[in-house]
């Protein structure tokens, strides 16, 4: 199980070991709690909850302060499953997790919600070119043609069109940790991660190759 | 939030203290790698712009090198730097001194700060 849950803290750039300035973001995770530990024989698969930020209880509803009082363990802001397999036993309720998990991690990947652009125009959303202004053109900012006429006499599905665009969960894949501060829960991961500073990411290890 | 990235420049930047400004001539002292062999080199000329804060700042330096003017820019917290030395104090009006570019030779000369 090499996951965490954290914050994103801001971006800036730091000097490697050669001297070379790297652009990197800067996550907070400080120590996660395992809430629940589910195994093989009561659940069917192996997986852990991990929560972020502890909170004071009446901060939580009822329903999720049952299930913390279950446990036994105190709340948090945030809770998050995560899978990991048989062989990750000595996982147990009530243990804290910190950055020490990404110690020989080469490249996670990392998961946010970016920031809600609202209803958005293809330009934008698609990258789609823009009309010319002159020259009696009114197209300016229209997408242009949605299809043919009499065949098929419908708009296909799926065609891109203005709309919601952004504040949805998105992957980053393969981003390099540059370094590893456990004193203070820090990691630094060359490049940028999805959402506003103070947003919650969740931090995976990436696969090999 | 802010306080975090703030204490990471913070120990980035060292004991390095930046005391010119535009219009100054400085002699940059930075290490240079040759295949597996490390020299010291200089570049002396004057500084058009500084720019950005904490860790991230750098200077812009502008020096003729023969009939061609070169400018270079060092982040000037690198490990890299070795050395800023002041040989002058310019007097100059403006924070970017883009006018130096199109100009050669007397012209490009600035007022000594008293």
């Amino acid at each position: 199980m090499q996951c965490l849950i954290g914050r994103k803290i801001g971006m800036t750039r730091v000097f490697d070991e050669t001297g070379k300035s790297v652009g990197v973001t800067v996550i907070q995770t400080g120590q996660n709690i395992i809430h629940q530990v589910k195994n093989g024989e009561k659940d069917g698969y192996h997986a852990v909850q991990l929560g972020f930020e502890e909170i004071p209880e009446k901060k939580v509803n009822k329903p999720a302060l049952g299930h913390f009082k279950k446990l036994g363990t105190p709340p948090t802001r945030v809770i998050k499953e995560v899978r990991c397999d048989a062989s990750d036993s000595g996982k147990a309720s009530g243990q804290r997790v910190g950055v020490e998990v990404f110690d020989n991690v080469k490249f996670v990947d990392v998961s946010g919600t970016t920031k809600g652009r609202g209803h958005t125009g293809t330009i934008k959303r698609y990258n789609f070119q823009r009309g010319r202004k002159t020259h009696g053109n009114t197209n300016v900012r229209e997408r242009g043609s949605v299809g043919a006429n009499t065949y098929p006499a419908r708009v296909f599905p799926g065609l891109k069109m203005s709309g919601q665009y952004g504040n949805g969960k998105v992957t980053i894949k393969r981003l390099e940790v540059v370094t590893i501060d456990k004193e203070s829960g820090l990691v630094f991961l060359r490049g940028a991660v999805p959402g506003r500073n103070q947003g919650i990411v969740v931090i995976r290890a990436a696969n090999e190759g | 939030m802010q306080e975090i990235i703030r204490k990471i420049e913070r120990k980035q930047m060292g004991e390095r203290q930046v005391n010119y400004t535009p219009g100054d001539t400085v002699s940059v002292s930075f290490r240079i790698k040759e295949g597996d062999k490390e020299r010291i080199q200089q570049f002396q000329g004057v500084v058009v712009q500084t720019r950005g804060t904490g860790s991230t700042a750098t200077v812009t330096v502008r020096k003729a090198s023969g009939n061609v003017y070169v400018e270079r820019i060092f982040p000037i917290y690198s490990p890299l730097i070795v050395d800023v030395k002041i040989m002058k104090r310019g007097s100059v009006r403006r924070a970017k001194l883009y006018f130096l570019r199109g100009r050669t030779g007397k012209s490009t000369r600035i007022k000594e700060k008293k």
